[in-house]
This record gives structure tokens, C-alpha cells and sequence, in this order.
């Protein structure tokens, strides 16, 4: 009784065991490996992030030096810093960024609040013409850029070459054509009859626009803001032209300054660095993903 | 900035519908009034302050620019009409300023020799000239002389030979100085409207010692007269030009050896024997700067193969992190894996990682003796990544790919959750196998929803300077290459190399006309795009 229960069970323990390998070898084949491949691409993606932590923790500022991942802690880098010009830098960066955003905005919403809400005349040639300038990149005409701020500089010194309110004058430029489809996309959702009540209860178009619809479009706000605070972040060639002086440099130009010269470069510096910019940056990125995301797919496009 | 702001009260809805007329329902400025009128009396004085300075520096377009848009600032903010102006003026007129017109003005240079010895009109061109070839005449006498100050400028202050003080700077030439006294030394002590510096600042402050040797006070309004400068200090004496410019003939002559340099209509003086002044004027040239990146033996040839590396790169960057994302995005859209947010979400670091920084991060992570990459995942073997034409620019693709896969994730895995259920299903119960699936159902319906960002991501590859640029200066050099061009340098940056804005000989002008190019190149690209979203309203 007991012996053959023994067989019986042994057998079917035979069969589970046979069919549980041919589900794991399934499980394997189409979902178990999925998790080997993203054990590679966490390396791919994350490798370059943690070797510039160790570098940054590495108080021989050496490249060579870094190749040993996390053999030193030391924050010598990072009080180092306080030291350079990286705060100036990083100050800059933080003002001109914080302006451009606050600026393209600004103008962004004026301008896709007029588009949404008037009919005008010439309404669909301004926005195709919108359109069209858009696409074509503003860096690409840095000379001309260069030469006319050279003028500028000449009458009034704040606009001229090495002065961060031309350069910010610049950034803005390109804010209305940038950021106006975002906007006039999300403004377009928002009923007009909400408009229409509030202009038949007296308030005018400028209450209208600052109480009523700029709380309702808040969410695209907030990512036109990161757009332009990240486009300025990351610009490189406008800022290296016209930011001459080194108290007026960003972070960009700033630190490329220091790696570029292989024989001067700082490398345990802009280790840390990239580690203290790169934090807020990523927060800043993570907290607004869900956002960023939808804006994503409606054509903004990183470099 | 020109906006109005709400009254401070809240606003109490006026429910009954006022038959009352507009006057009697008037009810004060309010606040947003107020604001307004501060904003546009800030912009009015700051248009009148440099509509003032425009006219001091002698800039006509600028002055004529300001006051138009000050006008028009005026007209409508206090006008009851334009409304929908009244929201599009600011961003309209950087709009205008610092995109179109600097497109504009790209245009314009494209069509010059705007370079190094080609700055500015004939005019400026012969003063520096005759500037640069002054002399201090043999035997002429020298003048007692002070240095003086007025508004942070200085001047000469200098006793003439019938014993008057005359004074003068840089921008203004020498004039009688009426009630000045001349002191103990011989040199004026006082001079109404300026500030004699004391004798003993000027020695013991060396950049004070320096500006003074450069400064040169011109005698009069005409540059043939020459000027004054001092070597030490304390004494003067006129310096003449050398050279003698006639502007009826247009030519300029060197009356120590009797040269005659002719203007020409390239922008330069020159001499029969070929050689030129080093100042020359910029001059419309026509279509010689895109001549010249066409059938200069030096550079064509080597523009064209920065243009195919262009292309290249472009498409290889784009094509390479939209496959890498697509294949992400397809294997991680399976439900049965387990933290898939958490995958995504460190999937997708790099996007937010500024791109200067990754691509001087690599540029050590990639050097041949030290990087990390030689060191750890080649086992030290000194692979030469940044110092051979394929290699460097198989790792700046590799850079941009890393930076932009996780965009082309982040869209695929959206498109992916978006697609139509049914009719994958459908294709299941047909029989059709993943791959059919794969390659007649979800890609053409992906690259439907994608392909204006596919080709934005192209335009935007095309033109980027900060990933090619931070990496490798577009480096490493093309042997022979003019302008230092490099085996990575794209249009862009070829163009920064080119325009010598970064220091050294400028060609503005030729840099311009590969500009115009670029932007050909990118306008085309955008024409495609503008077709295709048309095709793609069409489907919907």
C-alpha cells in the first residue's frame, strides 16, 4: 500500500519534475533570458554614471588613475571645486537657463493663448510660417549671430559680444517658433466655452488669460520650462561664442575647458562636476518624466 | 513682460448683465493698468537710451530698428485694437531680431569676403591703414605732456610751440584747452574738464603705462595729419603717416619708397608688384565663396567628404538608436517581466545625462592610453580611438547612440501600447508567425506614428556641433585638410572651423556660403517632413 502510494507519487513527482523543465525551459526562452539582456543593457545604459562617481571619489585626478572602479573615497574633488570656478559656472548656467525658461514661457503661452483664442487675419500664415523657421536651427547661423552681437555690443554694451543677456536675447529667439505648437496643441484642449462665460461675467481678455487658463495649462508649462532650461543647459556652440570671458562662462564651456587640453586636463575635477550637475538634472528629469514623455512624442526632439 | 496683470481684488463676477453703458460702468485704471504703463515706460526709456547711443556710435540700422520697435511697442499696447498682437509682440520681436534677421544677415555675408583684412567699409579700411603706417618724423620737435583723464577716458594734454595747451583722446582730436595751467615741470598741471594724472601714478602703474604707449590722440579730423603719442610719459611728438591717401585716384601711396597701392574691387589695396595692404574693406564678391567650396582643388575635396561623413552620421545615428530602442522597446513590452518600470527607468539614464558632459566623459572613457574602455573591456590593449579616422568615428556614433536610444525607447514603447490589439490577434489566429507579425503589422504601423520624428532626429543629428565638437574638436586632423578640418567634422562644425570665430584668420564670409548650404540641406529635409505629416493627416 505505502510502496506503490510510493511509486505513484514518485512517478507523478517524475512527470511534474518533467513538465516543470520544459516550462522553465520555456520561461527561459521567452521571458528568462529577457532579464540577462537587461542585466547588459543597465551596463550599457549605467556604466558611464558609475565610472564617473568612482572618478569623482578618486583624489589622484588622473585618468589613469580611475580605471580601478571605486578603489578610493575621498571627497577631495568635490571641495576642490569650491576652489575653481565651477560655482560661477554652475551660477551662470542656473541664471541664464532659469531666465530662458521663465522667458520662453512667457512668450510660448502669450503666444499659443493668441492663436487658440483669436481669429485674425494672417492666423494660418503666421503659424505655417512659425512652422517652417522652426525647423531651420538657430545655431547654424552662429556667425551672423556673432557679427550682429559685435554691432549690438557697440551701442549697447549689456547686448554685445561676452555679455549673458545677449546670449539669453538669443535663446529666445528661438523660444516662440520652439515652443508655440507644444502649447497651441494643449491650449486647443481647453473648452473656449470657459472663456466665453468668463467674457460674458465681464472679465476681460488679459484676466481671462492670467486666471483662468494658465492654471489650467500648468502641466505644459512646467515642461516648455524644463525644455528650454535643458536646451540652455546643454548648448554648447552659442554659449562658447558669445561667453568670452571666464567669469561668464557655463558649465558647458567651462568644463569642456578642462578636459579638452589633454596635457592640463582636470580629469578627478570634472569628474565631480558632472556628478553635481548631473544630480539635479536627473531629479529634475524623473520627477517631470510623465510629463516630458507626452511632450516627447509631439515633436520635441533632444539632440 | 507686456502683460497685464489682474486687478488685486478678486474679481466679482458682474452676473447681471450691465445694459449700463462703459462710462458709467468705468470703475478706475486698476492695477493692471498701472503695470502696464511702468512695463512700457521701461521699455520706452530703454529704447530711447539706445536709440541715443546708436546715434553717438553712428549706427543708423540700429538706431532705425529701435525706434521702429518702440513705435510699434507703443501703437499697440495703447491702442483698443491689434489684441491678438498685443500677446505675440514680445516673442514676435525676438523672433524677428535673433532668428530671422540673423538668417537673413547669413544670406547677406554669404555674398562677401567679410573676413580677417576685409572688416568694414573703405573708409575704416584707409584709416587703419594710414594708422598702422604711422612714423614719428625725423628731427621734429617734442611737446611737454600730461596725462589726462575725463570719465574714464584719457587724453593727452600737451604745451604747443607757441606755449598753448592743447587736449585731446583717442576719439577726439586736439583743441585749444582755454584756462589751462602750465606747471613747474613744463607740462600742463591743469586742464579744465579733465584730471591731470599726477607724473607719479603714471610711473609706478604699469597697465596704466602700457594704455598710454598705445593710445594715439589725433591731431585733426583728417588722418594724413597724423598724431601725437608719447613713449614715456611726459613727452609728445607727432607721428605722420607714412602713407598718403588720395581718394579721387582711390589710391594709397608710401612716400618712403614711393609705392602706389590701387583699391581694388576685391576689398584690398594693391600694387603693381601684387603685394597688398594688410587692411582691406568688405565688398559684395557675387558667387565667389560658393565657387570657391566648389572647385577649390584644396577644399572641395575635402568638404565633400565631410559632407558624406555628414550624411553618414546622420543617418547611422539615427537609424542605429531607433533599432536599439525599437528592440528595447519590443522585448520589455512583455507583461510577464517582472519590474519592468524599474528596467525602464534606469533604461533610460542616459536621456537625461546633459549631452556635452556624456561626450566629454567618453572622450576620456575612450582615450587610447588611459580610458577606462581600453582598460577594462579591451584589456589593455592601446586601441587608438580617438586617433583613427574609423575608429573615432565608429565611437562618436557609438556616443550618440547612447545618448539617444532612449528617446526612440520611450516613443516605441508608447506607439507599441498603442497599436491595435485586434488586428495583431487577428494575424495570430492566421497563422502568421513573430517575424510576419513583426515586419508586416507593427513596423509599417510604427513608422507610420514615427516618421516625422525619425526625420527631426535626422535634421537634429545633422547639425550636432556639441556631441562631434566635445568629443573630438571633429578631430582626428585630415593630413593637408585646410582650416584644420578633421575625419569627424561635420557641416557644423566644419563651419566653426571655417569661420575662425574661435580666434585666429576669419573668413565669415566663405563660412557663411557653407552655412547657406547647411541650411539648404536641413530646409529640404523639413520639406520632406512637411509632406509626410500632410500624408499622414490624410490617413487619419
Amino acid at each position: 500500500m505505502s510502496e506503490t502510494r510510493v511509486i505513484v507519487t514518485g512517478s507523478s513527482k517524475d512527470a511534474q519534475a518533467a513538465r516543470a523543465g520544459a516550462r522553465r525551459r520555456r520561461w527561459w526562452g521567452e521571458v528568462g533570458w529577457k532579464y540577462i539582456l537587461a542585466v547588459g543593457v543597465l551596463f550599457f545604459a549605467a556604466f558611464p554614471l558609475v565610472y564617473v562617481l568612482s572618478a569623482s571619489l578618486n583624489p589622484n585626478g588622473s585618468l589613469a588613475a580611475s580605471s580601478a572602479l571605486f578603489s578610493a573615497f575621498d571627497p577631495a574633488n568635490y571641495i576642490a571645486l569650491g576652489e575653481s570656478r565651477y560655482w560661477v559656472w554652475f551660477g551662470n548656467t542656473l541664471l541664464i537657463g532659469g531666465v530662458t525658461a521663465v522667458g520662453s514661457v512667457l512668450m510660448g503661452a502669450c503666444g499659443a493663448y493668441a492663436f487658440s483664442r483669436f481669429r485674425f487675419s494672417g492666423r494660418r500664415a503666421s503659424l505655417t510660417t512659425l512652422l517652417v523657421l522652426q525647423m531651420f536651427p538657430q545655431a547654424l547661423a552662429f556667425i551672423a549671430i556673432f557679427l550682429m552681437l559685435q554691432t549690438l555690443g557697440d551701442v549697447v554694451p549689456a547686448l554685445g559680444i561676452n555679455s549673458k543677456i545677449a546670449l539669453i536675447c538669443v535663446y529666445l529667439g528661438g523660444a516662440l517658433g520652439a515652443n508655440t505648437f507644444l502649447m497651441y496643441g494643449f491650449f486647443n484642449t481647453i473648452p473656449v466655452e470657459i472663456d466665453e462665460s468668463a467674457k460674458i461675467d465681464g472679465a476681460t481678455h488679459a484676466q481671462i488669460f492670467w486666471r483662468l487658463i494658465m492654471p489650467l495649462v500648468v502641466p505644459i508649462l512646467a515642461v516648455v520650462a524644463l525644455l528650454a532650461f535643458l536646451a540652455a543647459f546643454g548648448d554648447f556652440i552659442l554659449s562658447k561664442i558669445i561667453l568670452t570671458s571666464e567669469d561668464n562662462w557655463t558649465l558647458a564651456v567651462g568644463m569642456y575647458q578642462w578636459v579638452s587640453n589633454q596635457l592640463t586636463s582636470r580629469w578627478g575635477l570634472f569628474a565631480a562636476g558632472v556628478v553635481v550637475a548631473a544630480v539635479p538634472v536627473l531629479a529634475l528629469f524623473f520627477s517631470l518624466q510623465k510629463y516630458i514623455v507626452g511632450g516627447l512624442t509631439q515633436g520635441s526632439v533632444k539632440g | 513682460m507686456t502683460i497685464q496683470a489682474p486687478p488685486t481684488e478678486a474679481p466679482t463676477p458682474v452676473v447681471k448683465p450691465s445694459r449700463e453703458s462703459h462710462a458709467r460702468g468705468f470703475r478706475g485704471l486698476g492695477w493692471g493698468f498701472l503695470i502696464k504703463l511702468a512695463l512700457m515706460a521701461l521699455v520706452n526709456a530703454f529704447g530711447i537710451m539706445t536709440a541715443i547711443s546708436a546715434w553717438s556710435a553712428e549706427s543708423w540700422i540700429v538706431l532705425g530698428v529701435v525706434v521702429l520697435l518702440v513705435v510699434i511697442a507703443d501703437w499697440v499696447y495703447f491702442t483698443r485694437r491689434a489684441l491678438p498682437l498685443k500677446y505675440l509682440l514680445p516673442g514676435l520681436v525676438f523672433l524677428l531680431v535673433f532668428q530671422v534677421f540673423i538668417f537673413g544677415y547669413t544670406a547677406y555675408i554669404a555674398f562677401t569676403n567679410y573676413g580677417t583684412g576685409h572688416v568694414g567699409t573703405q573708409e575704416q579700411a584707409v584709416e587703419a591703414a594710414l594708422i598702422q603706417g604711422e612714423r614719428r618724423i625725423e628731427g621734429s620737435s617734442d611737446y611737454p605732456l600730461s596725462i589726462v583723464e575725463r570719465g574714464g577716458e584719457l587724453g593727452f594734454a600737451i604745451v604747443d610751440d607757441d606755449g598753448d595747451v592743447q587736449v585731446g583722446s583717442a576719439t577726439e582730436p586736439l583743441t585749444d584747452a582755454s584756462g589751462a595751467e602750465i606747471g613747474s615741470t613744463g607740462a600742463p598741471s591743469e586742464v579744465p574738464g579733465w584730471t591731470v594724472i599726477p607724473r607719479a601714478t603714471v610711473l609706478t602703474d604699469p597697465t596704466l603705462g602700457t594704455t598710454i604707449k598705445d593710445l594715439r590722440v589725433p591731431v585733426s579730423d583728417d588722418p594724413n595729419d597724423g598724431s601725437i603719442r608719447t613713449r614715456e610719459g611726459s613727452t609728445g611728438s607727432v607721428y605722420e603717416p607714412t602713407l598718403v591717401w588720395d581718394a579721387e585716384a582711390q589710391t594709397i601711396t608710401d612716400t618712403q619708397s614711393g609705392t602706389v597701392y590701387t583699391a581694388t574691387e576685391l576689398g584690398a589695396f594693391v600694387a603693381e608688384d601684387g603685394t597688398a595692404l594688410p587692411t582691406g574693406w568688405s565688398v559684395n564678391v557675387g558667387f565667389a565663396n560658393f565657387i570657391k567650396l566648389f572647385t577649390d582643388a584644396n577644399l572641395a575635396g575635402t568638404l565633400l567628404s565631410v559632407t558624406a561623413w555628414t550624411f553618414a552620421f546622420a543617418i547611422l545615428s539615427v537609424v542605429l538608436s531607433f533599432a536599439v530602442g525599437l528592440g528595447l522597446a519590443i522585448v520589455y513590452n512583455d507583461p510577464r517581466v517582472k519590474g519592468r518600470r524599474f528596467l525602464r527607468a534606469l533604461f533610460i539614464l542616459p536621456y537625461a545625462f546633459p549631452a556635452f558632459m556624456a561626450a566629454l566623459l567618453f572622450r576620456g572613457m575612450f582615450n587610447a592610453e588611459f580610458g577606462v574602455i581600453n582598460d577594462l573591456l579591451f584589456f589593455g590593449a592601446q586601441i587608438n580611438w580617438l586617433g583613427d579616422p574609423w575608429l573615432t568615428r565608429a565611437a562618436v556614433i557609438f556616443v550618440n547612440v547612447w545618448l539617444s536610444y532612449p528617446y526612440w525607447f520611450l516613443v516605441c514603447t508608447g506607439a507599441l501600447q498603442s497599436l491595435p490589439g485586434e488586428t495583431l490577434e487577428a494575424a495570430e489566429i492566421d497563422g502568421a508567425n513573430k517575424l510576419q507579425r513583426f515586419r508586416s503589422i507593427v513596423l509599417p504601423l510604427l513608422l507610420v506614428s514615427t516618421a516625422p520624428l525619425l526625420i527631426a532626429s535626422f535634421a537634429v543629428a545633422f547639425n550636432n556641433f556639441t556631441v562631434i565638437y566635445t568629443f573630438n574638436n571633429g578631430g582626428p586632423a585630415i593630413a593637408g585638410a585646410p582650416y584644420a578640418l578633421g575625419s569627424t567634422d561635420i557641416l557644423v562644425s566644419a563651419i566653426y572651423d571655417v569661420s575662425g570665430v574661435s580666434g585666429g584668420a576669419a573668413d565669415y564670409g566663405l563660412a557663411s556660403a557653407l552655412s547657406i548650404i547647411a541650411f539648404i540641406v536641413v530646409g529640404l529635409i523639413s520639406a520632406l517632413s512637411f509632406r509626410q505629416t500632410r500624408k499622414l493627416e490624410e490617413y487619419q
